[in-house]
């Protein structure tokens, strides 16, 4: 049988996972559905279990010198109560799960379970999240993007933890979310958007947005939103569908229980259209 | 194995057990709160529902090693106290209870939405119930119910 160990403090944690090769059991709400058993029996962890959840050090949601930092155990439902979080992170996380998920799923638990459908992803894409791994000895932080690196997969290795989310603490003018799910809770995301925008003097001086659910990793390209730069009502209309080729070509959904690859494809293009007609009106 | 202490309804019990396991099946079997009940093992009912520290939480998603020093309360506990009563009341006079397996998930979730704003709106309500399903009634009555209990129940909560 596996060993489970709980530690008491986050130093005892980081010494137990440099000593042991370990699953981070989080809020357990994506983990204990993937190791499921009969009722009744013990989940089937082929590896010892380090539960790090109620570390009193990874909860905390704090700001420092403009930004936000996020403690890794922070729950879902903590966020969505807390004054300083971006209203676009509350509206994404409104949306996740239900009440009885969000009062024990943590945002790091989301991150680290690296789902193409996890729904903070493209919220904390557009916010350029950086990750803050730690280990004995080392800590490193590195931009969300680079952190996951497939379906299931990020950079972190056997002996580090997610210590803290950092995002910059934009205030975007105008915000954009969509979560396009087979029910309105505890769905997992057809197609996810997150986009925000902000102007100054009437152009446009921030243009991002991301998709969730219709690639291995979360879809978000600089290049494009570079090309928006500057661009006033009718610059944005001209650049429209050029725009939108770019990202029809990085779009590749797959087809699933949950959906086809034509209609995600379909919505996707459908919101950008929206995000677009926001975009382009002034007021 | 590992010894594990958190307060059951009430009481401060300590269990010997593999972490691992879920609080929904150490509730059930090692402690008999069969009003727990386990719908889809897989968050999307609601029907395991129970109180984590007076907030709902789905007790087939949580590994009972996460459970140390926290306050449950199963349907079990909280059938003894007054706001049960009301709530119970409420469902019954609205008809909002028909196969009832949902039911302790439900009241479960309707405790934990009025300890927190005793005066819901309807959007609210909808919203604190969604995590839980119900096959039977299509909702309306269960919604009914609960503005009737916190109507019925003011000052208790």
């Amino acid at each position: 049988m596996v060993r489970s160990f709980i530690p008491g403090t986050y130093e005892e944690a980081l010494g137990l996972l440099d000593e042991n090769k370990m699953i981070l059991m989080a809020g357990g709400t994506d983990l204990m559905v993937k190791k499921r058993n009969w009722a009744g029996l013990s989940p089937l962890f082929d590896r010892d279990v380090l539960f790090i959840s109620e570390l009193a050090e990874l909860k905390y949601i704090r700001k420092s010198g403009g930004f936000l930092h996020i403690g890794s155990m922070t729950t879902l439902e903590d966020i969505l109560v807390h004054k300083q979080i971006p209203e676009i992170l509350k509206v994404a996380v409104r949306l996740m799960a239900s009440p009885g998920i969000r009062h024990i799923a943590t945002i790091g638990g989301n991150i680290g379970n690296a789902s193409p459908a996890g729904d903070s992803l493209p919220v904390l894409y557009i916010l350029d999240a950086k990750i803050v791994i730690d280990g004995k000895g080392t800590e490193r932080m590195v931009p969300i993007e680079e952190f996951i690196v497939g379906p299931g997969k990020t950079v972190l290795a056997d002996r580090e933890m997610i210590k803290e989310i950092v995002i910059n603490d934009v205030r975007f003018d105008k915000l954009h979310y969509c979560k396009i799910g087979g029910r309105k809770s505890d769905a997992i995301s057809k197609v996810s958007f997150a986009g925000g925008i902000s102007y100054r003097k009437g152009r446009i001086e921030e243009f991002r947005c991301a998709f969730g659910a219709v690639a291995p990793t979360v879809v978000r390209s600089r290049s494009l939103e570079a090309s928006m730069k500057g661009l006033g009502t009718e610059g944005i209309e001209s650049v429209r569908n050029e725009v939108k080729h770019g990202y029809n070509e990085l779009i590749r959904p797959i087809d699933d229980q949950r959906s086809t690859a034509v209609y995600r494809k379909k919505v996707c293009m459908n919101i950008l259209d929206e995000f677009f007609d926001k975009a382009g009106d002034s007021k | 194995m590992t010894e594990i202490k958190f307060v059951l309804n009430g009481e401060n019990v300590t269990i010997d057990v593999d972490p691992t396991k879920r609080l929904l099946d150490v509730l059930r079997e090692d402690f008999g709160l069969t009003g727990v009940k386990e719908g889809c093992g897989e968050g999307e009912c609601g029907a395991c529902s129970v109180l984590v520290d007076n907030e709902i939480v789905s007790s087939c998603l949580m590994p009972v090693g996460n459970a140390i020093g926290k306050d449950i309360v199963t349907i079990d506990g909280f059938s003894k106290t007054e706001r049960y009563r009301v709530i119970h009341g409420a469902y019954e006079d609205e008809g909002a209870v028909q196969c009832g397996f949902c039911i302790p998930g439900m009241v479960i979730a309707t405790e934990s939405l009025l300890n927190k704003n005793p005066n819901p709106t309807e959007e609210e309500i909808r919203d604190a119930l969604s995590g839980n399903l119900c096959r039977c009634t299509g909702y309306n009555m269960i919604v009914t119910a609960v503005l009737r209990a916190a109507e019925r129940g003011r000052g208790l909560w």
